[in-house]
């Protein structure tokens, strides 16, 4: 169970990204958040995992609070929460198999991680990840010589290898055409729904919220408006969050 | 009224370019005076005279010579002619040899006379001379006037004769002077050759070490791996005293190790059995005391049992290396004298032995003061989230207070060292009780738990320290260094290696700030230490860069050292200068010209590499 508790960020210069938010998140569940460009959903993700220091509130996993974790205790925690990103994140000039490698960086003792040195069997899990996700025969290639879609399946071939339990998914598929947006999100929906684990993710289209989500909800200006199934998003409540002047496509 | 408004703006602007144009106008006049700019000087004669000499000097590097045969003939000659009108007998002359014909055979002093030269060797060269005195060996000659014999091996020319007037005879000397034989290469390009290759090895030696050290220094200038580095008080004071008491306590074991091993002696199997036998013990800790992987953390009896483990390791890695060093220094020295002309190498195994006897300490003590500092640190990180606030207060109150007397009376005593004030109270009991005190309002007016910026506060450190040392140029430290380590290219190393580092390091570490963050959270979101950070995601990234900073660095390096010779730092620059005192223009040229040979293909080298590596 993941409790938000009156999350509120304000970035230096004023900006409140995040404004008093609430919400639960019972383990299992596949969420999705949505909202406007610049609407405090990314900000919401990175605050989870503390990417991000909020500055007020408390954020509340399995019982212990993530906003006063020491550094040693975040490296614990941060291990069991892989994260996905919209523009994939890979290091371009790294093998695809030390991208996913690094998903053990948290696991690993760090001193022989230095050396480029992973547990045997960590390789060979990595295998195992990249073939459930399509992408084995390319574990030698450059990460910058893949296409897109490929790249976001090393990423979450990473966060795979993270042994997660939860799982942050920040927009995963708003720089992929609409055939391979479904491909990673069914990637995601198969870690949520076989591997029992939690899926936060945040989405622009609302044909994939309805497709995929458990549950949804909804920021403007850093606020909650919006919380319920995504049957529960009518043409009024469209329009509370995404603005008076919005129209619906797809 | 419009009209009369624009009229007047634009007079005051005509007016304002008047007035910009005649203050540009007695700048350039100052500058003018300034420089003395003065083209009289070029068209005065001796000038322009000097000017073609060394101009057409430095159009003939001195490459090649030629083997010169030399013919001699001496003439005698009778200045002025013997009273009585009867010049005695002149030996007559082998008319199968080069032989000199003077026409007329006596004459008083400030006549001129004619000199003919027969059967000399075609296209020779030299000077024609009178020698006075009775004497046709004396070396002593008076004037001097060049002539030149052409293909039949005869020349003529006129002469003056000198106001040096005997009874006896005295000579006329004609010494030609042709090449024979095929060219080779003259001293002068031998020399260069050699100063040039010690030029760019100096360059080489200097941007290697420059580089070693910038790398890591580059990470603790770059803002944006720095600015989320913050530790509470606690842990910063702890780090602060762990420093020197770590550096000071590491110092002390391991030249206790250095002696102790010295004490075992120079017998190779004996080193060779301690270096073995410290590999293996280090091979056992190791592997025993950092596992893999850990899915909960130790306790902490292991915790201390480990960390003890280590550091019975780290003591033998210590000993071990101090045997081989000992084991180079032995095969450094017999391998000089048996391999002959490639003895280099041995030389170098026993410098290399020597400079790491010098060095381990020292590294090793910082290396000890780092782990220590770190060790503390988090020591006082766990602190100051397990104490409550209130007690946290008063131990950051008397920690923070020690800590920040400590550094101010370190720096006291380096003052002390530096410029012997010999006042305690200045470099001793001042610093203690100002130290103290800011440690002391430190703690009073921060919050116990609140992490405070030390990455910016190193941040900012390291950058003033780089800019500052940036800002003294490598001709001004080769100066420094050649008064610490003597004449030669030592110096230059260090000099250039010195002005490497501080350039590098800010180079290095504007790449770190410019680097794609993506990666870098996606790095930390999965768990990652800093440490890890810094080596899954940030080091790939700026590989190309690196290697092409440094390629331009060593570019750069070979330019410099060709002129750091001029303060007596090495390299092709003390022989260029030599040359150029010694007015030697045609050796200068050569020199010249090596250095342009030399950086030229540098230059392409560097963007062949760049290419292929970025």
């Amino acid at each position: 169970m993941l409790q938000i508790r009156n999350l509120t960020k304000i970035y230096e210069g004023g900006v409140k990204a995040l404004d008093n938010v609430s919400f639960d998140v019972p383990n299992g569940q596949f969420l999705t958040v949505i909202g406007l460009s610049g609407s405090g959903k990314s900000t919401l993700l990175r605050c989870i995992n503390r990417l991000i220091e909020p500055t007020e509130g408390q954020i509340i996993w399995n019982g212990e609070d993530i906003t006063k974790a020491s550094p040693e205790e975040m490296r614990r925690i941060r291990r069991k929460i892989g994260m996905v990103f919209q523009h994939f994140n890979l290091v371009h000039r790294s093998k695809v198999l030390t991208n996913v490698l690094a998903g053990r960086l948290g696991y690993v003792n760090p001193t022989w991680s230095l050396l480029n040195r992973f547990p045997k069997k960590d390789s060979e899990k990595a295998i195992k990840k990249m073939e459930r996700v399509g992408i084995a025969d390319k574990a030698q290639s450059r990460a910058d010589e893949l296409s897109g879609g490929q790249q976001q399946r090393v990423g979450i071939a990473r966060a795979l290898m993270q042994d997660p339990e939860m799982i942050l998914a920040d927009e995963p598929v708003a720089s992929l055409d609409p055939v391979l947006a479904h491909s990673i999100m069914k990637h995601l929906e198969d870690i949520n729904k076989n591997d029992g684990v939690t899926v936060l993710c945040s989405l622009h289209f609302l044909d994939l919220v309805h497709r995929y989500a458990d549950y949804v909800i909804a920021l403007n200006e850093g606020k909650l408006v919006f919380e319920g199934t995504p049957e529960q998003i009518d043409d009024n409540k469209f329009k509370d969050i995404y603005g008076r002047d919005a129209e619906r496509v797809g | 009224m419009k009209n009369k408004k624009e009229n007047k703006t634009s007079l005051w602007k005509s007016l304002k370019i008047g007035v910009i144009t005649l203050l540009i106008m007695i700048i350039l006049a100052y500058g003018f005076q300034i420089t003395r700019v003065d083209l009289e000087e070029l068209s005065s004669e001796q000038r322009q005279d000097s000017l073609i000499r060394v101009t057409r000097a430095l159009a003939k590097p001195d490459f090649f010579e030629y083997n010169k045969t030399e013919e001699i003939v001496n003439t005698p000659f009778y200045l002025p002619c013997p009273e009585g009108g009867s010049i005695p007998e002149v030996p007559s002359q082998d008319q199968s040899n080069p032989y000199l014909v003077i026409t007329p055979a006596c004459a008083s002093s400030g006549d001129t006379i004619t000199v003919e030269g027969f059967n000399f060797a075609p296209s020779a060269s030299g000077p024609l001379r009178f020698v006075p005195g009775s004497d046709q060996e004396n070396l002593v000659t008076l004037g001097r006037v060049s002539v030149k014999t052409d293909l039949s091996g005869h020349f003529i020319s006129s002469m003056d004769l000198p106001d040096r007037e005997s009874d006896e005879v005295q000579y006329i000397r004609v010494s030609l002077s042709r090449n024979t034989g095929a060219p080779h290469f003259s001293q002068s390009a031998r020399d260069t050759l050699e100063k040039i290759i010690e030029t760019v090895f100096l360059a080489l030696l200097a941007t290697i070490f420059g580089t070693i050290i910038a790398i890591p220094m580059s990470f603790f200038a770059a803002r944006n791996l720095m600015k989320p580095v913050k530790s509470p008080l606690l842990s910063i004071s702890l780090s602060v005293l762990g420093w020197p008491i770590g550096i000071a306590v590491g110092f002390m074991i391991i030249q206790a190790l250095g002696n102790f091993s010295d004490s075992i002696g120079v017998n190779v199997w004996v080193n060779l059995a301690s270096i073995v036998i410290a590999l293996t013990i280090i091979w056992f800790a190791f592997r025993w005391a950092v596992p893999p992987e850990e899915l909960v953390p130790p306790s902490l009896i292991i915790r201390v049992v480990r960390i003890a483990v280590l550091f019975i390791g780290v003591v033998f890695s210590f000993y071990g290396l101090f045997q081989l060093i000992s084991v180079l220094r032995t095969l450094g020295a017999n391998l000089t004298d048996s391999l002959g002309s490639f003895g280099f190498l041995g030389n170098f195994l026993f410098q290399l032995s020597d400079i790491s006897k010098l060095l381990i300490p020292v590294l090793g003590g910082l290396a000890a003061g780092g782990f220590l500092g770190s060790f503390m640190g988090r020591i006082g990180q766990r602190g100051s989230e397990k104490i409550a606030e209130r007690g946290l207060k008063i131990i950051n109150l008397i920690t923070a207070s020690t800590a920040g007397a400590t550094l101010l009376v370190l720096l006291g005593q380096l003052l002390e060292w530096l410029y012997q004030i010999e006042n305690p109270l200045y470099t001793l009991w001042g610093p203690l009780a100002v130290g103290g005190l800011m440690g002391l309002l430190l703690a009073i007016f921060t919050k116990a738990k609140e992490p405070l910026p030390t990455g910016l506060a190193i941040y900012y450190i390291t950058r003033t320290f780089l800019n500052a040392l940036r800002s003294v140029e490598a001709l001004i430290m080769a100066i420094v260094f050649v008064i610490a380590v003597g004449i030669g290219p030592f110096a230059g190393v260090l000099a250039l290696g010195l002005h490497t580092i501080v350039s590098l390091a800010k180079l290095y570490s504007e790449q770190v700030e410019s680097i794609m963050s993506g990666p870098l959270e996606a790095i930390q979101a999965t768990g990652a230490n800093r440490l890890q950070t810094i080596i899954y995601a940030v080091v790939p990234q700026i590989v190309p860069p690196y290697i092409s900073y440094t390629m331009y660095r060593w570019d750069i390096n070979v330019r410099m050292s060709t002129i750091i010779g001029f303060v007596g730092g090495g390299g092709i620059g003390f022989l260029l200068q030599q040359n150029i005192n010694l007015l030697n223009y045609r050796g200068a040229s050569a020199q010249m010209v090596a250095i342009a040979v030399v950086v030229a293909s540098m230059d392409y080298v560097s963007s062949v590499v760049r290419e292929r590596m970025v």
